[in-house]
Formats: C-alpha cells, structure tokens, sequence
C-alpha cells in the first residue's frame, strides 16, 4: 500500500512541526489542531504497519535500505520485526494522548510545544526503526534535543536543573557507544547491525563493547545505580513530557539492550548477565522501598517506572542464563516474551497514571501527597480511573501490568527460585506504594478546602483516560494478538543468544 | 623565470591584490555617503575570487613559481571556504560597522589583504612562502584588532596579539632555519616542502632537524591556538571588535589548518612517528583547558574562544592520525568549525546596536521569546558546535574521533569523548539562558533588520542541519583531496 512505510512515520510527524512553529504563537488553536491532525495521521499510518508486517514469518520486514554516506558506507537502512512495530504503534497512540492531553494546559507557546512533541515523536519512530548503528546512534541522541527544550520551557520550579541534568547524565552514557560504534565500523567496515551481529570478536573486545553499550542503555532505562536523573527529570518535567519519557523513551533503552548488546556481544553479555540480573533485582526491590516513602505524587512513580523496567532489564538477561547454562529455549523465550509485555504494558500504565497526576496538578497545581484527600467525593470518575490504573501498576490480573510479570517471574523460576523470590517481592511492594498513595489521595475526609473545589475531569481528559484505560485492559485481558505479534521475533532473538562469536 | 602559466595558476590571488589595491585608491577619493558601496564591491571582489578558484583547473595539481606555489585540491577546498566566511563575515558585519562608524575603506582592505595570506599559506610549496602567507594574514589581523583605535580593550588585545604572534613566528623561522641547515648536512640545502619530505633518509644532523621540527610546531600551534600556545585566543577574542572576532574564529582557522598540513606532512611527512605524540599532546591540552575555562566564563565571546581551543584539540585528533584518512576528517572538521562560529558570532552581530555588544551569556537573556527566529539559529549553532546529531558538528566530531581510533590511538579517542561530555555544558548553558530564563526587565533584544544579514545567517545555520543530514558530498570532496 505504501512503498515507504516507515520512512513516511518518521517524517511525518517531524515534518508535519514546521507548519506548526510557522502557526506562531498568535493562532494557538490552529497550532493544536494541526498537531491533533498529524498526530492522528501518523497513528492511522502506523496502524498499516499492523497489516503489512507478517508475523508469521518473523524477521526484519518492510526493509528500505538507500546509501546515505557513500564514502563512509552509512546506510539510511530502516526495518521492523514485531517488537518494533509494538513499539512504534504504541509511540504513535501515545503522541495523539499527549497532543490532546497539553490541549489546555499548555498555554504559553503552545505551537512550540506541540512542534516538539511531534518531532519527538517522529525521532523515537526512527529509533525503533533503523537498522544502520549510526543513524541509530544519531536519532538516539537527537531525542534528546526536543526533550531538554521541553523540560526546560514548561517545566516545573527546578527544571533547568533537571534539564541539564537529563541530558548531559544521558548524552556521557552514550558517547561510550559512539566509541565502541566506531571500533565495530573499524573492524568491520560497515554499520550495519546485521553485519555487525555476525562479526567475531574476542572476548577481551566483547567485554568493552558490552560495557560501553551497557552504560548507554543503562542509563536511558535508567537501572541502578545510575537511574537518578529520572527522579528529577518527571518531577519537573510538564505532563506530556512526563508520560512520553515513561511511556516510550525508557522503552529506548531497553529496546537498544535488544538490538545491540544481545546480537553483537552475546558472551559477554552472558558473562555479565549476573550483574545485570542483581540490579534489576535491587531495581525491583530497593526502588519500590524508595518509592514508598515519597512524597511527591510524581516522584513516586518515577521510582515505581524503574522498579518495573527492572522486569523488563531481568527478562532480557535472564533469558542469557536459560540458554546459556541449561539450553532451557522455551523458558527462555517466555522471559523474553514477558520482558517485550512488559515493556508495552508499562507504556501504557506509567503514561495513564502520570497523566492522572497532570489532571490533579491542573486543578492544585501542587504534586504533594498530603496536600490532598478526599478526591474521590467530587470527581467519581476521575478516582475510577485513578484506582483502574492504580491496580494496573502493582500487576493485578486482568491487566496489562499482569501478563509480563507473571511471565518474567515464571521464567526466573526456572533459571533460579532465589531470582524469582526477589522478583515477587514486587507484587508485595508495588501493591504497598500504589495503594497506599490511592488510600491518601483518594480516599477520606476532604481535609483541604482546594480539594473541594476541585471539578470533574472534562471530555478531553476522559477521552486520554478511556484510552489508556481501554489499552491496559485490552493488553490484560486478551495479550494473545501482542505475543503473537512478536512472537517470532522472540524466538529469533533467543536463538542469537545461543550463537558463540568468539 | 615566471611566465605566464604561473601567473595563470595564481589568477585569484593575482586578483585580490589587484582588487585590494583598487579598493584603497577608491576609499581615498569617495565621499563619506559613498563608503557604503566598499561594502559591496568587496564582496563581489571575493565572489569573483571564487569563482576563479573553483573554475581553475579543478583536480589537477599545478606547481607555480618553482615550487614556491602549489595549487591542489587541498588549497582549492581551503580556499573556497575561506572566501566563502569571509562573505558571511562581511554580509554579518555590516550593520554593526554602519552602527559604529566603522566601515571604513580600512576594513575590507585588511580583510582582503588577510584573505590574501590565507590563500598564500593553504598553497604554499616552500617554507618561505608559508612564513610570507602566515605574515600577511598575521600582520593583516594583528591591524584589524585595532580597528577602533580610540577604545582601550581592542589596543590592548591588539598589542598581546602582535607580542605573542611576533613571538610565534620567530619561532617558526628558527625552527625553519634549522630545518634548513639539517638538510644542508649532507645534501644540498633547500626550503622547497616536497624535498624537505626526505631530508630525514639523508641528513647528517637528524637531532637538528627535531629540534626545527619542534620549532615549527610550536609555530603551528599559535597559529591553531592549541593549548600550551593559547594564551592570546581569550584576550583577542573578546577584545577586537565582533566582525574581527569572527573572522579570525573562521578563515584564520582553516588557514591554520592548511599551514600545519603543508608543515607537517608535506614537508616532515617522514617525521610524523615524531610528531604524532607532540600533537596528541597538544590536543588532549587544549581539550583539557578550553573545555573547563571555558565553564566559568560570563563572557559569549571568551566563552567561544575557550570552546575555540577545544575544537582545536579535536582538530588535532585528526591530524595525529597522520594519514590521509586523518587529515580528511581534519579538514571536514576545520571546515565544519568555521561555518559554525562564523554563525554563532553572526547572531551576536545581529542582536548588537550601538552601545549594546551583545556579548555578555546574559545579553541573551529570554532571547527565545524576544526573537524566536534568531534563537532558533543560535540553538542550532550551539547543538552543532556541542556535537549533537543530526547537526554537522557531530559528525565532524565522528569523523576525528575514527580517524584517532583507526591510527590505534583508543586512548586519544577516549579523552576526546569524554571532553565532549564536559563541553556540552557551557553550550547548553547559553541556551538554557536564551530559551529557560525570562527576558531581563526592559530588555531591548531585537535583531537587526537587515535582509541579506538574516537571510544569509538563516542560511549558514539552517545549513549547519542540512550538512548534518547529508554530509556525504562534502567528507567525499575532503577525502578526494587527500587521494582516498
């Protein structure tokens, strides 16, 4: 139907900024609905991915490959295989929530905020697109750019402290990956990631490549220890930034976890798979204590995004101890299935509950906990969706928050019952810190006269609401149509693991 | 003797001096209301310029003058945008010259004059010829600092400049002194570049021919501004005038680069094992220095001359590399470097007016909000000199950076990378002040109107992007000059 499919999702939306910014700050409206147009248009184009990729056969599809360097053999390569049409469906859905979501609120420069958004939104497309490691590298850190202007500008009281440190803490992980790009290009002439995933090394290069890609990965999803730019950068971040950071730009890290440190370093990533294992499992553990004691609404979630992409960081690398040490390919395949799950899944969750906190910020305009009390007697809804999307995030069944979990505890159990006890455990604390910031901001006397004030959610904020809403459960209720989806793709990226390159 | 093909391969230098000289007899005899069309007869002199470089012989080598003269597609490429920035530069300037009452005959004639040298030094086949073209561009600068002779900063930028540059060549003519003598110990003696390249297999007195190599390259390293040799870059900086400024942040650093090539490889090309190390010092300096002076600068312009060090140091990166993948990816960075300040000094000229320099990192203050267009162009230039993709500046930082790693020099990238990571601040600093703050109380940011100034800075930024998206042409034409 359309020949270039995804070169179309990239710049689409990126294009798509500029009539925007030429808008001016004088026609405002005109501004949000030629972002809600393209936003929507991209969305609807993303949905053809859903129809042109076979899942069945699995494997980098809907290729488009031109030289873009000649004399440096860079590649505008672009493909998907099922998780990164996952990714990209679930970037698209999210942009449209995000440009409805700021509709109001924003009004300070509102069509440089929505240009941001959209560009955003068109660079992390390409992310998980591109199949050449520089363009790659290079729209991983351009992401950066609408980010640091978008915290910056709309942020809250300390966001140039925030900004600055989001972008400089997340542009030294990546530098480290440049250098260790340039050595693959100087060994093997090219960057092409296909290329790349065949190409031996020994082990001593293996284990500097690894730890330059960890870095830069692990920074962006963010793990322990190097997770504290996130905190800060939710905290003041405005309310789309928020759910777009949580919702699809941790995903990047993850996803490059996927695309580089499991098909070009996979000894050494099975050598080290120990230690990425541990820190998910403080991620998963110490970060939901941490979470329990905050404060802040925002921050609270923050903590509680990293302790569940720790499941995300432990089903990828316990999926190295499956096939490694006891050639287990079909556990291994589950883990990974519930780390791709959950990846989606968190999308969803973490972007519907910082959106939730964007609604009582509009109407308080303050992010503490006791601040609040008693919502739930003048907006019924509002608290519906709260407690909804509160039950999805500490992994009730029946949501999307479930599915991957359960998969990646199952597949833990397999390789190391210990693993998985310290796994479970967030069932235990994810429940403790969700709940117990529903029981103070929802439930109880109305003890502050502002939060009688407080109006229902208006039709724009249900219909973001209803939709994360109808996602989260969809995902939880019926998950088969996703794992199918990526099914194939998984299985492929299990039997890499298995392939020695030494 | 010269004959008439040697005049023909120097025709657009032949030109400019023509032209200069046409140009200072014109000032004397115009009235004062008249001075303006300089402006444009100057440009139309280096526009003329250039299309003399590019339609002459493209990709064919030619010697001139005995071998005093060599025109490559090394100097061709130099050359072209050494003349281009200067374009930008006098296009930039305008206003702020009309503002002032500085636009004088003096001004576009010691800017040709200096585009002169610059011409003379990338094309230089012989030592005396790189110390006549360094001289000319010197001497040329050292009066364009003191273009407002009655202010007190630019005299005194002026004099630190001429001290210490008198200094430098003095160095680089005892080191080229000694060089000569190495290679009058057992052979005949010469200046000719392309024969001191074997002076190494044949000298009696190698330890002289070091000690002239190491002469030269504290000569070339002034030249670059690459720290320990960086003392004058902050001072000249921020004391000439801002079109000054620019142009030695732009054409001088590409005739810089030109002279440390014509230096070191083509004629100490059998030495680079030597040099190699004195330069990965001198990079891994001043990424040191210019990187964290320039953290606590308040000054945009001190600012820019510490960042100026830095990209010296990345400069270098390439050239230590010593082959010609490394000096490809140098001359890409040099070029990339000058199209970069040449812009960011362009939208300080845009936002000064008389009495107002603009160049204080305060002076941009809410700058997004006041004129968003132009912030726009700065925040491009500043991502672009940071090293953020998709802007050029990226990929010139890519390109040293490979050529570092491909020499097998993995620790030399490895300070590179992490200098970027320091630099990045001070750029994200200045637009955090123009984006992030609010705009000072009775702020008067507003940019110049001048059409051909905001559609030719609109052009060289936006430029900055596009090169960025495909920078294939221009790394191809770079690498083509060195034969790969």
């Amino acid at each position: 139907m359309f020949t270039h499919l995804l070169s179309l999702l990239i710049w689409l939306p990126v294009i798509g900024a500029i009539p925007l910014l030429l808008a001016g700050n004088a026609r405002p409206n005109l501004a949000r609905w030629l972002s809600m147009l393209v936003a929507v248009l991209t969305f609807v184009v993303s949905l053809f991915l859903l129809v042109q990729y076979n899942a069945d056969a699995g494997g980098m599809q809907i290729t488009e490959n031109y030289l873009w360097i000649a004399s440096w053999g860079v590649h505008y390569g672009l493909a998907v295989d099922g998780i990164s049409v996952a990714l990209i469906v679930m970037t698209t859905f999210v942009g449209i929530l995000v440009v409805a979501g700021a509709w109001q609120v924003i009004q300070d420069r509102p069509h440089q905020y929505m240009a941001a958004m959209l560009m955003l939104e068109g660079l992390l497309i390409g992310v998980f697109c591109a199949t050449d490691a520089l363009l790659f590298y290079a729209l991983f850190e351009a992401i950066l750019i609408p980010m640091f202007i978008l915290i910056g500008i709309w942020g809250g009281p300390r966001r140039v402290y925030a900004t600055l440190k989001f972008f400089i803490y997340t542009f030294f992980g990546s530098v480290f990956m440049l250098v260790a790009l340039l050595y693959l290009y100087n060994k093997a002439g090219t960057f092409d990631m296909a290329t790349l995933a065949a190409l031996p090394l020994t082990m001593k290069e293996q284990t500097w490549i690894f730890f330059a890609f960890l870095i830069a990965f692990a920074i962006k999803v963010p793990m322990v220890p190097v997770h504290t730019w996130l905190p800060d950068a939710h905290v003041e971040a405005p309310t789309g930034g928020s759910v777009v950071l949580a919702a699809v730009m941790l995903k990047v890290g993850t996803y490059g976890m996927l695309r580089f440190i499991l098909p070009i370093v996979p000894d050494a990533g099975a050598h080290f798979a120990w230690l990425v294992i541990v820190l998910s499992l403080v991620a998963i553990v110490y970060i939901g204590y941490v979470a329990l004691v905050q404060e802040d609404m925002k921050k609270l979630v923050a903590y509680s995004s990293v302790a569940h992409m720790g499941f995300v960081t432990l089903g990828i690398f316990i999926a190295f101890l499956l096939v490694r040490d006891s050639s287990n390919t079909a556990m291994a395949e589950l883990g990974m299935q519930g780390a791709m799950i959950q990846m989606i899944s968190h999308g969803f969750i973490s972007g519907a509950m910082f959106t939730c906190i964007g609604v009582l910020y509009d109407r308080m305009h303050t992010r503490q906990i006791k601040d609040y009390g008693g919502v739930i007697n003048v907006m019924p809804w509002f608290g519906f969706f709260y407690v909804l999307f509160a039950m999805a995030n500490c992994g009730l069944p029946g949501t999307s928050g479930f599915v991957g979990e359960f998969m990646v505890i199952l597949a833990s159990f397999s390789a190391n019952p210990w693993i998985a006890l310290f796994a479970a455990f967030t069932l235990i604390i994810g429940a403790a810190y969700t709940l117990w910031l529903v029981k103070r901001v929802l439930w109880g006397e109305i003890t502050n006269h502002h939060v009688a004030e407080m109006k229902e959610i208006n039709g724009r904020e249900t219909f973001v609401l209803v939709s994360f809403a109808i996602a989260v459960i969809a995902l939880g209720v019926w998950p088969q149509p996703l794992v199918h989806l990526m099914g194939s793709s998984v299985s492929q990226l299990v039997h890499q693991l298995a392939v020695h390159k030494i | 003797m010269p004959n008439l093909n040697d005049i023909l391969i120097m025709l657009p230098e032949f030109f400019l001096v023509a032209m200069a000289c046409v140009l200072l007899i014109t000032d004397a005899f115009m009235k004062a209301e008249e001075r303006p069309y300089l402006h444009w007869i100057s440009i139309a002199t280096l526009a003329v310029s250039i299309y003399l470089v590019i339609a002459g012989q493209p990709g064919q080598a030619a010697t001139a003058f005995g071998g005093m003269f060599v025109r490559d597609e090394t100097a061709e490429i130099l050359k072209v945008f050494a003349l281009v920035t200067t374009v930008l530069v006098f296009v930039y300037s305008r206003p702020y010259l009309i503002d002032r009452k500085l636009l004088i005959g003096e001004f576009y004639t010691l800017m040709i004059f200096a585009v002169l040298g610059i011409m003379l030094l990338v094309s230089a086949g012989n030592l005396v010829s790189v110390y006549l073209g360094l001289e000319l561009l010197s001497l040329s600068s050292y009066a364009l600092v003191a273009l407002n002779r009655d202010a007190v900063l630019p005299s005194e930028a002026a004099i630190k400049y001429f001290v210490l540059g008198a200094l430098a060549s003095g160095m680089l003519l005892y080191g080229m002194s000694m060089v000569y003598g190495a290679s009058g110990m057992g052979g005949t003696p010469t200046l000719d570049l392309a024969q001191l390249h074997h002076v190494m297999g044949y000298t009696k007195a190698p330890t002289l021919l070091l000690f002239g190599l190491i002469f030269m390259i504290v000569g070339v390293g002034f030249k670059l501004g690459a720290a320990p040799f960086h003392m004058w870059i902050p001072d000249v900086y921020q004391g000439a005038p801002t079109p000054v400024t620019a142009f030695i942040a732009s054409g001088s650093k590409l005739a810089a680069f030109g002279m440390a090539f014509r230096l070191l490889d083509a004629g100490m090309g059998d030495l680079s094992h030597q040099w190699q190390l004195m330069l990965a010092v001198l990079a891994v300096a001043s990424l040191a220095i210019g990187n964290l002076v320039a953290i606590v600068q308040t000054n945009l312009k001190r600012m820019l001359a510490y960042s100026t060090i830095s990209h010296m140091g990345y400069l270098l990166l390439g050239l230590s590399a010593a082959n010609a993948e490394g000096y490809a990816a140098a001359m890409f960075y040099a070029i990339c470097y000058a199209l970069m300040s040449v812009a960011a000094f362009g939208v300080m000229l845009a936002m000064a007016r008389a009495g107002f320099e603009c160049e204080e990192i305060s002076d941009l203050k809410g700058l997004g909000k006041k004129s968003p267009w132009m912030a726009l162009l700065m925040l491009l230039t500043l991502f672009s000199l940071a090293g953020v993709p998709p802007l050029v500046g990226f990929w010139a930082k890519a390109l040293v950076l490979e050529a570092a790693i491909h020499a097998h020099m993995m620790w030399l990238a490895i300070v590179g990378i992490v200098f970027a990571i320091i630099g990045l601040y001070y750029y994200l600093y200045v637009i955090k002040v123009m984006y992030f703050d609010q705009p000072a109380e009775g702020s008067v940011l507003q940019s110049k109107s001048d059409m051909s100034m905001r559609v030719m800075l609109s052009l060289n930024a936006l430029g900055l992007l596009a090169l960025g998206l495909y920078w294939g042409p221009l790394l191809g034409w770079c690498r083509h000059a060195f034969g790969i």
